[in-house]
């Protein structure tokens, strides 16, 4: 056949110029100087003066702290979006998708450090974004107690007793980061050596891992984000929240991969990478940007119709408040309208300007979406969306970005031995 | 010559041949009225050179009217016509409308579409279709070529031309 993936050069890698690194490194440094700015702005400035007094003033680290989790949520989950994604390929025996499994798989790369950041900051946050951590909570004699905390206590703090030492929570932290790393790295280390050896076995190999790591994904995602962000309203409680979060990942994460493909084809790598390849993650991006609507919507939906007070304060909260209402349709105009009026047409998804401004605005989307989850039952109404958001978010993104395409140009971009690699190259829609 | 009457078929065996022989002919200047074949055979319309189906605008078009249909429809039951109030909501509470403005639209975004694509390709209740030849839904791909529009060409060198391309066999066809 006169084309085929032989034609190409398969074992180019992606180099990480000294260049990029500096832009990158750049956009690092501003948000750092914003971060640092908006930190001194809160020191001495707002929030202060507002404290109602007693245990519960508001300080401004407790801003800072909320940034910190947000991001750390929000990032951990395009990591392992990226894993996950590149397990669904071999799941489904995908074959369109062989050119472009190693952007997929690169996100991993930034699970270790998400994983020290998320335990780290966990100790620190603490009091701050967890209101279940104070111990007086589960006292039956404090003046503080409550009951249907107390109800709850032995999820955090099993075997230990309530209010000590949180240590079912922190192993479930330990236990899926641990797990999701072990899965990278067996993945990882499968595919690099299908480079070396070739064959069809390796796909069954990963094939295998990766079905196995499904499994686990499935209850942890859901799982991880009880305790990373439904915990955070302690009394309220949602059976959808599982399912929000990994539509919330899921569509920044297929967003954060459509980006990389699409700037490594418009640097002359992935010559392999076709439109037709662009167009099928414009579907995903797409697709599950209305899935997102659809579990947003319906979680809204049924607390909005139903209307019992114990579930309806987590809207009232957003709803009802000078600081959050307006994010909400911020929310939903950057997360629906903008992916599903813009890329509903074939032209949109095939042409990569239409992606890159859809795309970037999703990836900020969904961070408003966690924001929306987080700050709220945190700060209440010192919360907003400032400098320390913006630059919080741009340290973390360019840190990400550094992670991500160190691990890419660690191997050659495209998976030379895959045996659908030339069912990919004729991928057509 | 009347246009749209009088067709000269050629039938492939092949779909390979089939794709080469439409290159070809579309290359000599031969203006091909449409092909028939049993299943999908995938690149064949880019080597026609049809323009994109305008299908999905229509979807589109129903999408919307479905969407403003079912959203007159209950503010006006449930604001103007016969006021009710359910679960102390306002009249008109827009996100209780909004399941039912989702059927409604995909409903009729649907039908719609159906509804276009059987009238476009002639499948409508009051329209027959026309039959090229049994055999395209069995084993054959059929080319048929309008002898009106090829006039300058004449039926014995289009027979000719779908011969050399491949065809199996070369068949006139007469419509009323």
């Amino acid at each position: 056949m006169a084309h085929s993936t032989t034609n190409y050069n398969l074992d180019q890698k992606f180099e990480f110029t000294a260049g990029l690194k500096k832009s990158i490194m750049t956009v690092l440094g501003i948000g750092a100087l914003i971060l640092v700015i908006g930190i001194v702005m809160a020191m001495f400035g707002g929030g202060n003066d507002h404290a109602e007094g007693g245990d519960h003033a508001y300080h401004w680290y407790q801003r800072f702290f909320a940034n910190l989790w947000i991001n750390n949520v929000y990032f951990t989950g395009i990591a392992v979006i990226g894993v996950f994604f590149f397990a669904i390929q071999y799941a489904a025996q995908a074959g369109w998708s062989a050119g472009i499994l190693r952007v997929m798989l690169s996100f991993g790369y930034w699970l270790p450090f998400a994983a020290v950041l998320m335990l780290v900051s966990f100790f620190i946050v603490n009091h701050d974004i967890f209101h279940w951590t104070h111990s007086d909570l589960f006292d039956p004699n404090d003046s503080h107690y409550d009951k249907i905390i107390d109800g709850k206590g032995s999820y955090f703090y099993w075997p230990m007793e309530k209010g000590t030492f949180p240590l079912f929570f922190v192993i479930r932290l330990v236990v899926f980061f641990g797990f999701w790393v072990f899965f990278f790295n067996k993945l990882k280390n499968l595919a690099y050596e299908e480079d070396i050896h070739g064959g069809t076995s390796y796909w069954g190999k990963i094939r295998k891992w990766s079905a196995l790591f499904l499994v686990f994904f499935a209850v942890s995602s859901s799982i991880s984000a009880w305790d990373w962000v439904m915990s955070i309203d302690t009394h309220w409680f949602s059976t959808m929240f599982g399912w929000y979060v990994f539509a919330s990942w899921f569509v920044a994460g297929l967003s954060a991969i459509t980006l990389v493909v699409v700037y490594l084809r418009e640097n002359g790598y992935l010559a392999m990478v076709n439109e037709n390849h662009v167009h099928d993650l414009g579907k995903f991006v797409f697709a599950f940007s209305i899935f997102w609507t659809y579990i947003w919507f319906s979680q809204f939906l049924l607390i909005y119709y139903a209307n019992i007070p114990e579930e309806s304060v987590y809207f009232v909260e957003r709803l009802e408040s000078d600081v959050y209402s307006p994010f909400i349709f911020v929310n939903l105009v950057l997360n629906f309208f903008l992916p599903f009026l813009v890329l509903m047409t074939r032209d949109a998804k095939r042409h990569a300007i239409f992606l890159k401004v859809v795309c970037s605005l999703i990836i900020l989307g969904h961070w408003f979406d966690f924001f929306l989850m987080v700050q709220p039952g945190t700060l209440g109404q010192n919360g907003g969306f400032g400098l320390m958001e913006l630059g919080m978010f741009l340290v973390y993104g360019s840190a990400v970005a550094l992670v991500v395409l160190g691990g890419l140009a660690k191997k050659p971009l495209v998976a030379k031995n895959h045996p659908m690699l030339e069912e990919s190259y004729h991928h057509h829609i | 010559m009347e246009r749209d009457k009088n067709f000269i078929l050629g039938v492939y065996d092949d779909e390979d041949v089939l794709m080469d022989a439409v290159t070809q002919l579309r290359k000599s200047g031969v203006k091909i009225h449409e092909v028939y074949s049993p299943f999908p055979v995938h690149g064949l319309d880019e080597v026609l050179g049809y323009r994109r189906s305008r299908l999905p605008i229509a979807a589109f078009l129903f999408g919307m009217l479905g969407t403003t249909l079912a959203l007159v429809m209950q503010f006006y039951m449930m604001k103007f016509d016969w006021p009710m109030i359910i679960g102390g909501k306002d009249h008109a509470s827009l996100p209780a409308f909004i399941p039912v403005t989702f059927e409604l639209t995909v409903l009729l975004a649907a039908f719609g579409m159906v509804g276009v694509f059987m009238v476009a390709s002639n499948l409508k209740p009051w329209g027959q279709a026309r039959i090229f030849d049994l055999r395209i839904t069995d084993d054959k791909h059929v080319m048929a070529i309008d002898l009106a529009t090829n006039a300058g060409l004449g039926e014995e060198k289009l027979a000719d031309v779908l011969k050399i391309s491949g065809a199996t066999e070369v068949n006139k066809k007469s419509f009323e």
